[in-house]
């Protein structure tokens, strides 16, 4: 019955997209913002995206027999090794804003580009330090599991839930309009119909594939994208010889801001922004819910370290490639007038800087290979963080804020299940709205969220004895609505969205105020608060922490459940 | 009633070990990252500063690489640090746990 369902739903994808690629193509001209220039029907791209596609689908057909019950379905049984983790969860973190979005952020001001790539890759050492092997001694499924553990249920998961879904739908706004801009280019398709491709395939994904399904199209996503950037950085390496030197005195020389762009720019305006910015994204890595929940797929806490060092290896040297990637785009792509729009911008945006010098380097074939990884990419992420949204909601807030645990594990899933379709069409109704946002913009925003809400009550659960369920609650809110408040009326919402004069927050960063705030609510809740079950919740911190420093034993495992 | 593996000494020398490597190792993390972007916020220059005359390379290429590096090669410090020394004594510690359930 599922079998069928999946099956006749992938060969009436293929038809849909084929039908829908050849209708497409007589109206190209229109699909590409602002260039007018025609793209030709890109045969090996399709081929490519179609070959990783279908093989996806079959992952997903395989891993929907093997998803029987709620664990298999969030956190694949419990069966990934810490390599394959690592790998996982790199495919996970290494979005399309961090491939098209830096790159593209190299390409129009250089240094710029390396402060973005830091920021993403310093708050791994941190998760590692504080969080994880603590993660994975106390959680079952979600970080509300680990930040609810010894405090009251419903208030604090709910309290998580909500940043996730926060954090979750920023993030897969900002990968939808990744996917719309590139598949535009890419296959000269409509934005709005790349939008929906993307939110369709993400919901067969999670809905038949959970937690197996997804660790697997993260993996292969991350090899291909690791493979596939090595090889450009190497291309651009070899135009230059191999010379550092040479690669930034030709940028220099060709670029509109000459030698402006060896040193930090116009991305970080003043100190406020820059400090701002860096909090946000150091201390967002470790509260990003997609992130957090794959520290569950492994066993134990070794393999929950593990999987950091390897994701961390691979993410630096992935930053490391999306430097050279971009300094190549401006000596390849940035002086080459087959790849400009007639207003002098990059053909399709300026998120494309990476794709036209897949193009320059490796002709149409590696173009083809690039573009489709790039959307492997998007679809590794959007279902990651699908899953996760769709566990905050099953899991956290269905099973355990609204029925309080005494749901059974079948009706905890198909509650997932629905979410996770219904954050689909979010996604894909969001995705269309906000098509001419920056897409690394978003992500910041998204990391602001996660490092307000869910990272400072996950650190003061496990690490501070008095925090009690008043003290969460009350640093946790104060940091979700300060952190969408400030961003709301920021220049980027209130004026460039609203349409306002002038931003009520003159600054596009809330994580300096909003993470202080949440901590000083969590600490002054937690002080004033002199109920029993506060001090019971206080009390219960040594035996916690016993199971966060070693983990449970595996007959306690057997006496519980 | 307090949990008696709170008190047993390998758990408290790997609890007490642990904590301070954790938090030395966040530290440096912390620490050279704000350093960086401090340097940005108030001394942009600085960091615009060619390496050698006449070079393309500023001060902030090696030091932004080098943050990178950094990054990774602290994970692989707590990793080595956690298979050789925090492992046996959580090892222990989980035997004292065992035997304290079985009485």
């Amino acid at each position: 019955m599922k079998s069928n369902l999946l099956s006749g739903t992938f060969g009436a994808w293929l038809i849909a997209g084929g039908a829908a690629l050849l209708a497409a193509t007589p109206a190209l001209a229109d699909g590409i913002s602002g260039g007018g220039t025609q793209q030709p029907l890109n045969i090996p791209a399709i081929v490519m995206f179609l070959i990783f596609v279908g093989a996806t689908l079959g992952i997903t057909y395989w891993a929907s027999k093997r998803n029987r019950t709620a664990s298999d379905f969030y956190v694949a049984g419990n069966s990934i090794t810490g390599t394959q983790n690592g790998l996982a969860i790199a495919g996970d973190y290494m979005s399309a804003a961090s491939f098209l979005g830096i790159s593209a952020l190299v390409f129009t001001s250089g240094f710029d580009g390396l402060i973005y790539s830091i920021g993403f890759l310093v708050g791994w050492p941190i998760l590692m330090f504080l969080m994880a092997e603590r993660l994975r001694n106390l959680g079952k499924y979600t970080f509300a599991d680990v930040a609810a553990f010894r405090l009251e249920q419903r208030p604090v998961r709910t309290l998580a839930a909500f940043g996730s879904l926060a954090t979750v739908l920023l993030y897969l706004i900002a990968q939808m309009v990744g996917a719309g801009q590139l598949i535009e280019v890419l296959f000269g398709l409509p934005y709005t119909y790349a939008v929906i491709v993307v939110g369709v395939l993400m919901m067969l994904y999670v809905t038949f594939g959970g937690m197996i399904a997804t660790t697997w199209v993260q993996i292969i996503k991350a090899v291909l994208l690791l493979s596939g950037a090595s090889v450009m950085a190497f291309l651009v390496l070899l135009h230059v010889n191999f010379s550092p030197t040479e690669l930034f005195n030709s940028a220099i020389e060709v670029h509109s801001k000459g030698a402006a762009i060896m040193a930090p720019g116009t991305l970080v305006k003043d100190p406020f922004s820059a400090v701002s910015l860096g909090l946000a994204l150091m201390f967002g890595t470790a509260g990003l819910p997609h992130i957090l929940m794959r520290f569950f797929t492994v066993k134990d806490a070794k393999q929950a370290r593990k999987s950091v060092f390897v994701a961390t290896g691979f993410i630096g040297y992935f930053y490391i490639l999306t430097f050279i990637i971009g300094f190549g785009a401006i000596l390849l792509v940035g002086s080459n007038p087959q790849y400009l729009a007639a207003d002098g911008g990059l053909l399709g945006g300026k998120n494309m800087a990476a794709v036209h010098l897949a193009h320059a380097t490796g002709g149409s074939l590696f173009f083809g290979f690039i573009a489709a990884v790039a959307f492997a990419t998007i679809l590794a992420v959007v279902s990651g963080l699908a899953l996760a949204g769709a566990t905050a909601v099953g899991h956290d807030l269905y099973a355990n804020a609204i029925r309080k645990g005494k749901a059974t594990e079948k009706e905890e899933m198909a509650v997932s299940k629905i979410a996770s379709v219904v954050l689909g069409i979010f996604a894909i109704t969001l995705g269309i709205m906000f098509k001419n946002q920056n897409v690394a913009f978003l992500v910041g925003l998204a990391f602001a969220i996660a490092a307000s809400t869910n990272f400072p009550i996950i650190l003061l659960s496990t690490l501070w004895r008095k925090l009690t369920t008043t003290g969460a609650v009350l640093g946790g809110s104060l940091g979700l609505v300060s952190a969408v408040g400030l961003v709301i009326l920021s220049p980027v919402v209130w004026v460039n969205i609203l349409g306002y004069a002038t931003p009520v927050f003159p600054y596009e960063y809330p994580a300096l105020i909003s993470i202080p705030l949440a901590f000083l609510g969590a600490i002054i809740g937690s002080l004033i608060d002199k109920s029993p079950s506060g001090r019971a919740e206080q009390d219960d911190f040594d035996n916690f922490s016993v199971r966060a420093e070693i983990g449970t034993l595996e007959e306690l495992k057997v006496s519980k459940h | 009633m307090p949990n008696p593996v709170l008190t047993n000494p390998h758990y408290v020398q790997l609890v007490t070990h642990r904590r301070k490597v954790s938090v030395a190792l966040s530290l440096v993390m912390l620490v050279s990252y704000f350093a960086f972007i401090l340097l940005i916020a108030f001394d942009p220059a600085f960091l615009g500063t060619p390496i050698a005359q006449g070079s393309p390379i500023t001060i902030g290429i090696p030091i932004g690489l080098g943050l990178i590096v950094l990054a990774m090669a602290l994970t692989g410090i707590y990793v080595r640090l956690s298979n050789n020394v925090f492992d046996p004594l959580t090892e222990d510690a989980r035997k004292a746990l065992r035997e304290s359930l079985k009485k």
